[in-house]
């Protein structure tokens, strides 16, 4: 067997083959997540039963704030009018869109700048590193505040509030990208088969991309989880200080959660728990998928070390553990 | 908003620096750290400078929607905003040099600021820090030790829990929990106010309520003061406790995996003592490390948490000011954290090496 | 069951298999021994003959993966099923063990007489200060100086040699019946190694220790040894006595891993190129120096050295670890720079070169790296990597374009054609090694540099890549450098030899006369230190040392 069948290379179900047991339920756990998540995004428009600065339905009655979750409304009311069940629904949309801009935007200048810095060294390495440490470094709420405060220009409409959010966190993140890569790069830079491109008269671009890079991402998935989960979790703390998108241009968890502080010292629940749990939902069904994708990808973690690896991402993975000395495991 | 796994910074980590040739000395180990301190400062501050201006000014964001072009011109134009972004940029950085971080809406240096309110947010993430380690550590060591049963994937479900639970969130909850249903704790605030007041009224108040109270001798204030801490403590400190739990967890499974425990094992040192001793060490020095920025990301989590509590810390006002729209001294309170964060982590830094006696250039 | 015996340890129809993904492994398939009180015997095979397995199931140290069948009675006291609690009980006092790698072998975060301590700890109470004591004594004893200041200090702060003595130390303290040594010397450079073989001697006659000896290297067995036992893919093929074994090898393995294990036998190979041609290496003054890191001294690794290759030769480079041989190796195909004096390489000067010229010298140029699981890109098949030079160099526009080439390659170092379409983790060490080989000669290059090539190899694979690389050297008549720690390999294949000792040469000549009539001090400390694989000949040497 030379090349297995493209279909088991694929990445999620290669991996999905290979687990065992309770990994292999937390990685479904995770995917069965992620998927709702997925198709609340998408079908939002279709599942919703009103949309999500509906204050009134169709006949012209307003909604009765503050409801607790009836026939009508099955999740309740918000101290506003809006029907809650419809707001969660939508909000996955705009968490969803979050994700997408801002993951596109970090991952490319992330990966790019960690191949090159890692690889060519020397002092723009230096500087770069500090640099990324820096930012790094610091709260990430905090930074994005500050980036959200002025992008918005004190608009909150739907695309600006996502490109807002999108922007601050890619400014936070491009320093995970970079650092990730940087390390992977570094450590594969040593490596036999790289020095013989290099004596072998290869150019710097093709030792890169061909031999470099292909081996430098393999702990990209679990970047990629991280990145998405605090996505969500930044735009919620945004949407939760005030910096959201107002309820009249789309639904957002984290300023649905800052409408609810009032209705919880007053003893009402729905308003609170179901975006809320939405966001714990998502966020957990995407870490789940990240770790289990990460603890496979490394043979001191992963349960029952195979007797050959299918593939040649196992057969690295198993002979180099990603131990990661700059997110502080020991080797 | 919180990292769970990625940490410690690359040059200056000291896990990362094991290669290294060790048995340097710590001295030396100290000094280049300790200049290392400036450009980093240098970058935060700078980051923050071109983030606030380089896509706008203050006056519009703040009052953009409510001015006509005209007045937002008269305004911007009489604070300086529309000079030349590098001469802004050197003032600023003049400005911080001296100490200065700007001042508030109504008139106060953000360097008070942070000096009245700070107290509160220390006293909030020692706290939590606190939980972190009580729930984080044994709970990391004992999933180490019950490695792929049903024990260690339940605890590892919790420690994603946690991550993934904003902190707001979780504050909530509590409160709903304790506060409205069950009502044995109090909903917000530091103290009751009566023992706010008895507790300002000694000589020199550190700010910090607990010392303060302790100074008092009262154990009814005491007590009021540790039962609005608890809630708090609890939704800021789960999330970092998420975090020990399943870095200790990583690190203890990778340490036990190392040919000296086998070694260890050969000569009849019983389990239990492997991983109390033999991994405990090498496994918890780069928690220290994670510490570091653990503490950036409680900053960023005092914001969320004391606004939900309304926790008069640094963030219930960095929030407050958010409201107001004051944003430069949101801009100062960002800027001057970033000096925090900047030594604190070398402080941590250095005691990381303190301890791992690989760690010296 | 406690039977009574004089063996220190009894081997009875042990087995032992271990549960994989990819189904059982039986690993150990019923083997008997016997280890006598005060005997050395030695275990010795390849990768995968079970021979660590073995030896790891005396002190009951398998995964939990493992499962046994039949008896290993050590002390009077059956190992196989016993609770976990006795099994940690004889871990120690019973039988102890040492490792391979004595660099992971410490807890690097702890002072080596904590951990020398650590072992009476766990054996009964003993005050600080006397556990303090008996680790000062026994560093004493295994040749650590000054050992009650160094009983503080930390794994780091030691050399190879003087860590594996302080895991000797570890084993000794509790006084065992049985030391059991996993490759002892292996990761060890030659002139330690013979220390460390003299220091378990003495743990023999001085303590009274049976050792049970695991090696691949049948020099080490034919110095310690009394009794050997050979084993293959998890049988036992053959027991004797060292000298029989040797002498008379009767199953057909140990004929040919006896046969396989390259030996010094001082052959005279005369150089039959143009003595007057052009060089195609030349060093003079050769000086490479790393810059200090804030502050510190600049490390020199080599200093001063004086050499040339003449086209159709081979030069054997040899040095322990940190003589800088490998340094050579890398400056001389443009990977460390050269920081002082003159080295010229097929007619470039690089010393202060520019890589745009010398990038079109590099076709002439082929490298052959230590480690065969790093040497090849995981994610390119075999034949993608042997085409790489032909891509780079324009000979090809693409692998399918190269094939041909490939295939030629391919059958010159022995592969089947089939092997191009393979990753190289489908592919054994040797076999990689040999890819490795058809890579570097793709384009027909006037110089070969090897680094280490077999060292990581088992005995037999590395006697047949060495056997191929003389061929190739032959057919093709390319320049090559050969580093290698190993003297006997040197004189397989070299026409003459370097011999290189803390970045300076120490002696110079044709392998003749460098081998069988060295003039410098430390050459000859370097033969005499490389055991001999004949028991009889290495007993004789031991007196003379």
């Amino acid at each position: 067997m030379s090349k297995p069948s493209i279909w088991t290379r694929l990445p999620i179900v290669h991996q999905y083959r290979q687990s065992v047991g309770l990994q292999r339920g937390m990685l479904t756990a995770g995917l069965v997540i992620c998927a709702v998540f997925l198709l609340a995004a998408l079908l939002a428009p279709i599942i919703a039963p009103y949309s999500y600065n509906q204050l009134s339905d169709g006949a012209g009655d307003t909604f009765t704030p503050r409801q607790a979750p009836s026939a009508e409304h099955i999740w309740g009311t918000t101290i506003a009018g809006y029907d809650v069940f419809s707001r969660v629904l939508w909000g996955s949309r705009t968490a969803f869109l979050v994700i997408v801009v801002s993951v596109l935007l970090s991952m490319f200048l992330g990966i790019l700048l960690g191949l090159v810095s890692g690889y060519i060294g020397g002092w723009v390495d230096r500087v770069l590193v500090v640099i990324a440490d820096a930012v790094y470094a610091f709260p990430s709420l905090l930074l994005a505040i500050v980036s959200a405060i002025i992008i918005s220009r004190g608009q909150s409409d739907l695309w600006g509030g996502i490109f807002a959010t999108a922007i601050s966190i890619t400014v936070v993140f491009i320093p995970q990208y970079f650092r990730v890569i940087r390390a992977e790069t570094v450590r594969i830079k040593s490596e036999a088969f790289v020095e013989a491109a290099q004596v072998m008269g290869a150019s710097t671009w093709r030792v890169m991309f061909r031999h470099v890079f292909r081996n430098a991402t393999r702990t990209l998935p679990l970047v990629f989880t991280l990145n998405a989960s605090e996505a969500i979790l930044t735009l919620a703390g945004l949407g939760f200080l005030g910096f959201g998108i107002e309820p009249s241009a789309a639904a957002e968890w984290g300023y649905d959660l800052n409408r609810a502080i009032e209705d919880v010292t007053a003893g009402r629940w729905w308003t609170a728990v179901f975006p809320g749990v939405a966001i714990v939902l998502v966020v957990m069904g995407i870490t789940l998928v990240g770790e289990s994708l990460n603890d496979l990808a490394d043979p001191r973690l992963r349960t029952r070390r195979r007797a050959s690896a299918a593939t040649p991402a196992d057969a690295v993975a198993a002979t180099t553990p990603a131990a990661r000395n700059e997110i502080g495991e020991t080797e | 908003m919180a990292d769970t796994a990625t940490a410690a910074p690359t040059t200056a980590s000291p896990a990362a620096r094991k290669g290294a040739r060790g048995g340097g000395s710590l001295w030396r180990y100290v000094l280049i750290r300790f200049l290392l301190i400036f450009p980093t400062i240098f970058i935060l501050v700078t980051t923050v400078f071109l983030m606030m201006r380089v896509t706008g000014d203050p006056i519009t964001a703040a009052l953009g929607g409510q001015l006509t072009p005209a007045q937002l011109e008269e305004r911007i134009e009489a604070a300086g905003y529309n000079r030349p972004l590098i001469i802004q940029y050197l003032e600023y950085l003049g400005q911080i040099f001296r100490g200065d971080f700007g001042t508030t809406l109504d008139g106060q240096p953000v360097v008070g600021v942070l000096l009245r309110y700070g107290g509160a947010t220390l006293e909030l993430a020692f706290y939590a820090l606190i939980v972190a380690f009580i729930v984080g550590i044994p709970l990391g060591m004992l999933a180490a030790a019950l490695r792929d049963r049903w024990g260690d994937a339940v605890l590892r479900v919790f420690a994603i829990l946690c991550y993934a639970t904003p902190v707001f969130f979780a504050g909530l909850v509590l409160k709903l929990v304790f506060s409205v249903w069950l009502g044995v704790l109090p909903s917000s605030g530091r103290a009751s106010p009566r023992v706010e007041l008895q507790i300002g009224r000694i000589d020199n108040p550190t700010g910090i309520y607990t010392i303060d109270a302790i100074r008092t001798g009262n154990p009814a204030y005491i007590v009021d003061v540790l039962q609005h801490a608890i809630m708090p403590g609890i939704a800021l400190g789960l999330l970092t406790a998420g975090v020990f739990l399943r870095l200790v967890r990583t690190n203890v499974i990778g340490t036990l995996a190392m040919p000296y425990i086998d070694a260890a094992r050969s000569r009849g040192v019983s389990e239990y003592r492997l991983v109390r001793t033999h991994a405990y060490k090498p496994a918890l020095i780069p928690i220290i490390t994670v510490i570091g920025l653990q503490i950036a990301m409680l900053l960023g989590g005092a914001v969320l948490t004391e606004t939900t509590f309304e926790w008069m810390g640094l963030g219930f006002q960095l929030s407050e000011y958010l409201k107001a729209r004051d944003y430069v001294a949101v801009q100062g309170i960002v800027a001057l954290l970033a000096v925090i964060v900047a030594l604190t982590n070398f402080i941590v830094d250095i005691i990381a090496a303190f301890i791992d006696p690989r760690v010296r250039y | 069951m406690s039977t009574v015996t004089d063996h220190a340890v009894e081997i009875r129809d042990l087995q032992v298999t271990f549960a994989t993904d990819g189904g059982d492994v039986r690993a150990v398939k019923g083997i008997s021994l016997d280890v006598a009180p005060g005997e050395v015997l030695a275990i010795v095979g390849e990768s995968g003959s079970g021979k660590t397995v073995t030896a790891r199931s005396i002190l009951g140290l398998l995964p939990e993966t493992a499962r046994l069948g039949g008896a290993v009675i050590l002390n009077g006291t059956d190992v196989v099923g016993l609770s976990r609690e006795r099994l940690r009980a004889l871990r120690g006092p019973d039988a102890a063990m040492i490792f391979q790698e004595p660099m992971t072998a410490l807890n690097p975060v702890y002072p080596v007489g904590w951990q020398i301590a650590e072992g009476l700890r766990a054996h009964g109470t003993v005050s600080k200060q006397e556990a303090r004591a008996r680790a000062i004594e026994i560093l004493g004893k295994v040749g650590i100086p000054d050992p009650a200041t160094r009983v503080d200090h930390y794994p780091h702060q030691f050399s190879g040699g003087q860590k594996q003595r302080i895991v000797i130390a570890q084993a000794l303290a509790l006084n065992p019946s049985v030391i059991i040594a996993d490759e002892p010397t292996t990761a060890l450079d030659v002139t330690v190694q013979a220390e460390i073989l003299d220091l378990l001697r003495r743990a023999r006659t001085e303590f009274g220790t049976a050792i049970v000896l695991i090696t691949h290297n049948m020099g080490v067995v034919a110095d310690l040894a009394d009794r050997v036992a050979v084993m293959y893919r998890g049988d036992i093929v053959e027991t004797a006595p060292v000298r029989d074994l040797f002498a008379a090898p009767q199953h057909e393995y140990t004929q040919r891993l006896l046969a396989a294990v390259p030996r010094l036998e001082v052959v005279d190979r005369a150089y039959t190129g143009d003595p007057e041609a052009a060089p195609v290496v030349e060093a003079a003054g050769l000086e490479i120096e790393y810059p200090g890191r804030f502050g510190r001294k600049p490390f020199r690794a080599v200093s001063g050295v004086d050499f040339t290759i003449r086209p159709g030769e081979v030069l054997g480079l040899v040095g322990e670890s940190g003589s800088g041989k490998t340094t050579i190796g890398r400056a001389m195909a443009g990977l460390a720079p050269v920081t002082g004096g003159s080295l010229r390489v097929l007619g470039t000067e690089m010393n202060g070169r520019r890589e745009r010229e010398f990038r079109r010298t590099r076709r002439e140029l082929g490298f052959v790296f230590q480690d065969p699981a790093s040497s090849f890109n995981p994610m390119l098949t075999l034949g993608d990597a042997i085409a790489e030079p032909l891509i780079v160099h324009g000979e090809a526009s693409s692998p399918a374009d190269a094939r041909d080439r490939v295939d030629e390659l391919l059958e010159a170092v022995q592969l089947p054609k089939e092997f191009g379409d393979r990753f190289p983790h489908e592919l054994s060490g040797g076999q990689r090694q040999r890819a490795s080989l058809a890579r570097a000669l793709a384009l027909n290059p006037k110089l070969l540099i090897a680094d280490e090539p077999t060292s990581a190899l088992d005995v037999s694979v590395q006697a047949r890549v060495l056997e191929l690389f003389q061929e190739l050297q032959e057919r093709f008549g390319f320049a090559a450098l050969f580093i290698t720690h190993d003297l006997a390999v040197v004189d397989l294949l070299a026409h003459r030899v370097v011999v290189l000792h803390r970045g300076e040469i120490a002696e110079q000549g044709p392998t003749a006369q460098v081998l069988g009539n060295p003039r410098d001090e430390y050459t000859r400390r370097l033969i005499a230190s490389l055991p001999v694989p004949d028991p009889v000949a290495q007993a004789a040497r031991r007196e003379g040392r």
